[in-house]
């Protein structure tokens, strides 16, 4: 069973998105997303000050299995990515939602985030893509 | 001989045990009028003794010239154990294997190529090759676009003396992903291009693709090309002649911060001339770039006890797992080709390329020094050359060459096609395998022909 924060916003692309005071948001993928890619070796994140639109590819997450696509769940400017992810990409696996945040975005458009599912609804998702 | 081993018996109780009724019947999916049951131009089949009758013909057309042809396939000797090592049953594969990792001997040999073409070019990382070096240069200017993090642009800056063919096909394969060319005019003095030319603002590009030695054999001052591109935020892309770096310094010494991606053709490495081909293609590029590349590498390791093995590695980025979104479409390589270059390179080591090198470009220079002396015959550029050059006749250079050819001499490459402008320009090539009485058998038939 893996494990989903009641206080994010979820995508049917299993990445998440958590506000932050500062206008921004940070993005990574979810518990769930993490168990079926298996051990992290790479993460290509956008570069900063990109623009990325949503469902477009931004971002690369490799593992030994399969190299994956991260889709922007929102539009916007990146302010910011996750350094240590170069010598540390294993954070993904160990804390999806701490250390593992792959980048960090400003909105360009607020109501995209509300068009995201809830913890509940990702729960319910989750579930049925098993079945 | 029959190719497929197995007798129609063998064939009806596959059928029967999978429940088919016919071959055909596997490939039901396809929809019925995409099917070619009818194929007109297609050769009626032929024996095997035909076929080699055709081939055998055919493969005494070319005769054996004196060749002092070159433009980008060069005459090498190649040591008698090359191709006998090469042609043992254990190497004698076109492919890398699909079980690669049963294969220890070929992934060994492949990652001993890496090690060599890696140190050759100054580059930290190798592929197992690719088809051609013109093929390789598309390959890269893919991967320039792809792996340029400052840039998002598809224009491409190419010197204009990069060979023809190879830009003509780069063009071909990259043109479909909007991705364009844009030639940088080489001085019509030197051939080479002239750094003070360059414009002061380029706009954005993603590369800039420069040859060393160029088409015309003559050296760039590749470390100010370098040193310009990365200014303008754009990568290099390096198309060298791997002989020539035996004596010039390797791409990754290139200017301030190194060429980033470098490629080229591997066939003066052991691989003869043979009317055109098979070659292979080679290429490199720094660390930052090791996801972009294209093709199979081969990383060494240890096993669950300790001992040491060979392994492919980066592989989440082809085609059997990204699909669509691999970072080429390349599914096999010149495995023999590359078998017989890294026995070249390890029968010649570093002094015996070293000796070749220099052995071609002092018989190139003797071949200079006595063309001034001939009527009607000129040395068109005055740059440094490794073992090409270009001279300018009085006559129509395909007039002298078919001349030359009566008298058994490929007497080199006539650039009335590529280089219009140039006129009567004939490109020349000598390399080791020229003596003394060639050189001199050379410009007598020369003179001759331009009387």
């Amino acid at each position: 069973m893996s494990e989903i924060p009641a206080d994010l916003k979820f995508s049917q692309t299993h990445e998440w998105i958590e506000l932050n005071h500062d206008g921004t948001a940070s993005v990574g993928v979810t518990d769930h997303a993490q168990q079926l890619l298996g051990d992290i070796v790479f993460v290509e994140a956008p570069e900063v000050g990109s623009e990325i639109s949503i469902e477009e590819p931004c971002a690369v997450v490799e593992s030994v299995k399969a190299a994956s696509d991260i889709y922007a769940i929102v539009s916007g400017t990146v302010t910011e990515t996750n350094e240590e992810l170069t010598d540390a990409p294993e954070n993904i696996n160990t804390g999806p939602y701490s250390d593992g945040w792959i980048f960090r975005v400003k909105l360009s458009d607020d109501t995209e985030i509300d068009q995201l599912m809830n913890a509940e609804e990702y729960a319910e998702f989750v579930e049925s893509e098993e079945h | 001989m029959p190719y497929i081993p197995h007798t129609k018996n063998d064939v009806d109780e596959m059928l029967q045990s999978i429940g088919v009724d016919s071959i055909d019947a596997l490939f039901d999916e396809i929809p019925k009028d995409l099917i070619h049951s009818d194929m007109p131009k297609t050769p009626h089949r032929a024996s095997e003794l035909e076929v080699n009758q055709i081939l055998s013909r055919r493969a005494t057309r070319d005769g054996t010239p004196l060749c002092f042809a070159g433009a980008g396939a060069y005459e090498h000797h190649i040591p008698a154990a090359v191709w006998q090592v090469a042609t043992r049953g254990e190497f004698y594969s076109a492919y890398t294997p699909y079980q690669a990792e049963a294969s220890q001997g070929t992934l060994q040999l492949i990652y001993e190529y890496q090690t060599m073409m890696t140190s050759l070019t100054g580059m930290e990382v190798s592929n197992a090759s690719l088809y051609d070096g013109a093929s390789g240069l598309a390959e890269s200017v893919l991967m320039s676009v792809r792996g340029n993090r400052k840039s998002k642009s598809k224009r491409i800056l190419i010197a204009g003396n990069v060979h023809p063919t190879y830009r003509k096909t780069a063009n071909t394969i990259v043109k479909n992903q909007n991705i364009t060319f844009e030639e940088i005019a080489f001085d019509n003095n030197s051939g080479i291009i002239d750094i003070n030319t360059l414009p002061k603002d380029p706009g954005d590009f993603a590369a800039l693709v420069i040859a060393q030695p160029n088409f015309f054999g003559s050296l760039e001052d590749v470390d100010a090309l370098t040193n310009w591109a990365h200014k303008h935020k754009a990568l290099v892309v390096a198309v060298v002649n791997p002989m020539s770096l035996a004596l010039l310094k390797a791409p990754g010494h290139w200017g301030e911060q190194g060429a980033d991606i470098v490629c080229g053709e591997g066939q003066p490495f052991g691989i003869p001339l043979s009317s055109g081909g098979p070659y292979f293609g080679f290429m490199c590029c720094k660390q930052a770039l090791a996801r972009q590349i294209p093709g199979r590498i081969v990383g060494r390791t240890i096993d669950l006890d300790g001992k040491e093995g060979f392994t492919l590695t980066l592989q989440a980025r082809e085609q059997h797992i990204r699909r669509s979104k691999a970072t080429s479409n390349i599914c096999t390589n010149q495995g023999l080709m590359v078998t017989a270059a890294t026995i070249y390179l390890s029968i010649m080591g570093f002094e015996g390329i070293k000796k070749t090198a220099i052995a071609s470009h002092q018989n190139t220079q003797k071949l200079v020094d006595k063309i001034s002396a001939i009527d009607g015959a000129d040395i068109l550029f005055n740059s440094s050359i490794f073992h090409e050059f270009v001279i300018r006749l009085k006559k129509p250079a395909d007039e002298v060459l078919d001349r030359l050819a009566d008298k058994n001499i490929a007497g080199g490459v006539s650039l009335s096609q590529s280089f219009p402008q140039l006129e009567n320009a004939l490109l020349v090539c000598v390399t080791e395998t020229k003596t003394d009485e060639d050189i001199a058998l050379f410009c007598h038939e020369l003179e001759a022909a331009l009387a």
